[in-house]
């Protein structure tokens, strides 16, 4: 099964192109432009929420996106356990809409981000990242606001859970404080649902799934997704 | 007609650079007494309705689900009645 992807897109989405070109042209997956007025995903089986600056990021960021009328269905589609991921903004409309928990927040340093980072997987999603567990990452951010931020709780279910799947880190795995960009709480970079088939990040992987970019390492989630469903 | 000011404002355990940014301009400018800084947002708008038990459910309304984040944010608000004209 080729798996049919739906890109999301918002005014103010500008990203969307993006991981549209990744997905179609790179990776050679069925996929469609998905208007956020749309009532239907149009049997898409994986939902992307890409990055740039819903509504202007006006109020907060994602919180005006979150009441698209596209965005009821998405929630459907992941209640019942569809595949949905957001990216940078996406993964900020996915918090403002209780997809997933905590929230991002102005970055520590109060800059705009632009540059290449490590993360590091660290937890098992047989979804997002199947037999990369431990492995490291170079992907790009570009964020003002991805200062990822949960209470106390909130943290320990997340570890509980295994839900932390990404976090910043330095060239050879070393979980530390200068390889934090923004000020993440314990330099999150990307979370999962409880049921795991929601994913929200940072870093822009659709950004790196070209080899002739000089770094296609954004590609293993695809991969994994389209290995995960055609595998179930 | 019902007047609303609401003030949003980050939870105190939060971290606010931009606060923090502030107070370190007031240092700047030698006002060293300056100290515990917060960058809060104030909305204002006008509900149409002449009973305050209801502007009141819808003022709230409004801040728990849009104009604050539940999760970083404490929100409060006063009701000032108006004339229509």
């Amino acid at each position: 099964m080729n798996p049919k992807f739906g890109v999301v897109v918002f005014p103010g989405s500008n990203c969307d192109h993006d991981a549209y070109y990744s997905l179609k042209k790179n990776l050679g997956f069925d996929t469609q432009f998905l208007w956020h007025k749309n009532h239907s995903i149009n049997n898409s089986d994986v939902i992307i929420l890409p990055g740039g600056f819903s509504y202007g990021d006006y109020l907060r960021s994602g919180a005006i996106a979150k009441l698209s009328p596209l965005m009821n269905e998405v929630r459907e589609f992941a209640e019942k356990g569809g595949i949905v991921i957001g990216i940078c903004n996406g993964f900020q409309i996915l918090c403002e809409s209780n997809l997933l928990p905590g929230a991002l927040i102005k970055n520590k340093s109060l800059k705009f981000v632009c540059k290449d980072v490590y993360v590091k997987v660290t937890n098992e999603s047989k979804v997002f990242s199947s037999g990369v567990k431990g492995e490291v990452f170079k992907i790009p951010i570009a964020h003002g606001e991805g200062n990822y931020f949960i209470e106390e709780n909130g943290l320990n279910e997340l570890k509980q859970n295994s839900q932390i799947l990404f976090q910043y880190c330095d060239k050879n795995g070393n979980i530390t404080e200068a390889s934090n960009p923004n000020g993440s709480v314990e330099n999150i970079a990307g979370i999962m649902s409880k049921k795991g088939n929601v994913l929200g990040m940072m870093p822009h992987p659709e950004r790196v799934c070209s080899d002739i970019l000089g770094n296609s390492s954004g590609k293993f989630i695809f991969n994994s997704i389209k290995f995960y469903l055609k595998n179930i | 007609m019902f007047k609303v000011k609401a003030i949003i404002k980050r939870r105190k355990s939060i971290l606010d650079p931009q606060g923090k940014a502030a107070e370190q301009g007031a240092k700047l400018l030698g006002l060293n007494g300056v100290n515990s800084v917060r960058v809060d947002k104030m909305i204002d708008f006008m509900i149409n309705s002449n009973d305050s038990d209801e502007a009141g459910k819808i003022a709230d309304e409004f801040c728990v689900k849009l104009l604050s984040n539940p999760i970083m944010e404490d929100y409060e608000f006063t009701l000032e009645k108006v004339n229509e004209s």
